[in-house]
């Protein structure tokens, strides 16, 4: 879904999207797909590229602030679609921020389930209000499923520190009610996290004596390319270290991180310290450095 | 300078924009300030007057005009 094709159905310029957000376009899901096939597709993905068999996983955590139902959330469908019926499945059920405490969670878990699946799957397309009055979020949400192996054996990277924040002061600024459209408040949003997400980066390396610019990539939730220029200038490093592909996909909620980050393993970048980063709804946030 | 000269040049500063804003105006909805100016300005008063903003400060409304400005560094003090 182009600028060009979304944006005369919410009465606005596509230059004034690209000014406010960054994004070019994003992908919606097909009437077929669900939060939980879209999960199974990048697990199956994931473990492919991984050279580990389904059979091999001892748990899996799924996030995604959009299940389409109350219960049972996307983890055990994705577990099903996996064929891992007796592997347990957590659902984790934080937009945005989901995949950062997944994997944070995992680092601690896995040394009990060996292998645990991370996957953070939304289909944000569902929530928002394609029409004038919806297009301040309509214009920045898009659909995508992301997943990542933690293994407590292997693996490119380890997990250094975690610095995991929650402030439930905030919760009606950002929220998907049960009857839906997504509701935001955008000033409100964009100030805390402006704030939020470079101090939790800062306190996290600096606890570990670490210089942001030393920081091989930085791999953030995809919400906005404004707030991501944002947090580097805070950190006063370029904004090239940041890995950006919200121009693609729009803000694919708990989905993003670990699309950016797959995308980013696959570009076979130079490897170094890692910090992967989150903010969302909750609000939730936290920094995760990893070696 | 005093405190109002000086809410009014960060104002100027963080907005980009030369002219000045009634002391009651909306800097937010004139679009004087968008949502990641805003926040440069607290980040500025905090330099500037030598106060801390907690986070729970942080809503927009308090800073939406130069008269709320005043009354909230009044607060602070």
């Amino acid at each position: 879904m182009t600028n060009a094709e979304l944006a005369p159905r919410l009465d606005c310029d596509p230059a004034w999207i690209v000014q406010m957000s960054g994004i070019q376009e994003r992908r919606w899901a097909a009437p077929s797909d669900t939060v939980a096939s879209l999960g199974a597709r990048a697990a199956q993905d994931c473990l492919e590229r991984a050279g580990i068999a389904p059979r091999e996983v001892g748990l899996i955590l799924a996030s995604s602030g959009s299940a389409e139902r109350r219960f049972p959330g996307p983890a055990a469908a994705i577990g099903a679609a996996l064929e891992l019926a007796g592997v347990p499945a957590i659902d984790l059920p934080l937009a945005s921020a989901g995949s950062l405490f997944a994997i944070a969670m995992a680092a601690d878990l896995c040394s009990r389930y060996r292998n645990v699946l991370v996957v953070g799957s939304e289909i944000m397309s569902r929530a928002i209000a394609v029409e004038p009055a919806g297009r301040d979020t309509a214009i920045l949400f898009g659909d995508g499923a992301g997943a990542c192996l933690m293994s407590a054996e292997t693996g490119f990277a380890t997990i250094q520190d975690v610095l995991l924040a929650s402030d439930g002061s905030y919760a009606d600024a950002l929220r998907l009610d049960l009857a839906g459209p997504i509701q935001m408040n955008g000033p409100v949003i964009i100030m805390h996290a402006s704030r939020k997400v470079p101090r939790a980066i800062a306190e996290l390396l600096e606890r570990n004596s670490t210089a942001a610019g030393d920081i091989a990539v930085f791999l953030t939730h995809q919400a906005n390319r404004n707030l991501i220029a944002r947090t580097a200038k805070s950190l006063g490093v370029p904004e090239e270290q940041f890995f950006m592909n919200v121009d693609r996909y729009g803000n694919t909620s708990s989905a993003s991180m670990l699309i950016a980050a797959a995308e980013w393993w696959q570009s076979g970048m130079a490897m170094g310290p890692i910090v992967m980063t989150a903010f969302g709804a909750g609000l939730n946030w936290g920094a995760i450095l990893a070696r | 300078m005093d405190q109002r000269s000086k809410i009014l040049a960060i104002i100027r500063q963080v907005g980009g924009q030369p002219s000045d804003p009634a002391p009651e105006q909306s800097l937010f909805e004139s679009g004087l300030l968008d949502s990641f100016t805003l926040t440069d300005l607290v980040s500025e008063l905090e330099k500037q007057f030598s106060i801390r903003v907690p986070d729970s400060d942080l809503t927009p409304r308090r800073f939406d005009s130069v008269v709320r400005i005043e009354a909230y560094l009044q607060g602070r003090k």
